[in-house]
């Protein structure tokens, strides 16, 4: 069980990460995407999800039982090779069904203290 | 004047989903896990078969709504549900068919409505975007 108090809270990322062309071009030629001056809208999920991952596992949570339920992403500002990118996780909210834990993930990806992309995942961990 | 008025159904589009695509996404997103890749582990752990990554199939969905919007860069808001694994045999390309109709248009954006199947079956739910025009 995740620990209630953790709900609300953020998790500022400690590293920065640099965007690449070449992690650009191989994200957009698995999904068959010709154009890549930008990154594709759901690109954001390479940074997100691992730290997602890395604030939950910390928080005592069982990845290996983990389903993706629903993803949603808010792009101010698409992303492009050479941003350098701080990713900040709040858990925005967790809850028990039928004995699963159901948490939604808030993760903005901040570029020079502006939000360029937010990311909410909500990830089910089965009981 | 927009390209898009209220209720107008956009045509569909197919993509394909098949085993070494996978393999491709896997790499290019670090999703690493095995359900999406050995059918032996996949069945190991009660699933019918290898899975497509959730992410993928709304990768591909992606793909269709910035298509739709004529750029990447013009999608503001996009969001599913990942209501039904897709599941991909051994040598299968498996037919993922998406659509859209359009929803509220206002002076800069379009919503679209979108939706995704396998074979008949819904495999996102809840699918909309927002796009600029």
């Amino acid at each position: 069980m995740l620990n209630p108090d953790l709900v609300g809270r953020t998790f500022p990322g400690t590293t920065s990460t640099t965007i690449t062309q070449v992690s650009i071009d191989a994200f957009a030629r698995a999904l068959g995407e010709a154009s890549t001056d930008v990154a594709p809208p759901t690109y954001a999920i390479t940074i997100s999800l691992e730290q997602s991952q890395a604030v939950l596992v910390d928080s005592g949570l069982d990845w290996s039982r983990v389903v993706h339920g629903d993803q949603r992403f808010a792009i101010n500002k698409p992303l492009t090779a050479g941003m350098q990118i701080t990713c900040n996780s709040t858990i925005e909210s967790a809850r028990v069904l039928a004995g699963n834990e159901i948490i939604t993930v808030r993760s903005d990806l901040v570029e020079s203290g502006a939000v360029a992309v937010s990311s909410w995942s909500t990830l089910v961990f089965r009981a | 004047m927009s390209a898009f008025t209220t209720g107008q159904e956009l045509p569909a589009k197919s993509y394909f989903i098949n085993r070494a695509a996978l393999v491709e996404y896997a790499n290019a997103s670090g999703d690493q896990n095995p359900i999406h890749q050995s059918e032996e582990f996949a069945k190991a752990v009660g699933l019918e078969n290898v899975i497509a990554h959730g992410m993928y199939t709304m990768g591909l969905v992606a793909q269709y709504v910035s298509e739709v919007a004529g750029g990447s860069s013009k999608v503001q808001e996009f969001s599913a549900r990942f209501t039904k694994p897709v599941v991909v045999p051994a040598d299968v390309d498996v037919e993922l068919v998406v659509s859209a109709v359009v929803g509220e248009v206002s002076d800069n954006t379009a919503k679209l409505e979108i939706t995704a199947t396998c074979n008949e079956v819904k495999v996102l739910g809840m699918t909309k975007a927002v796009i600029f025009l």
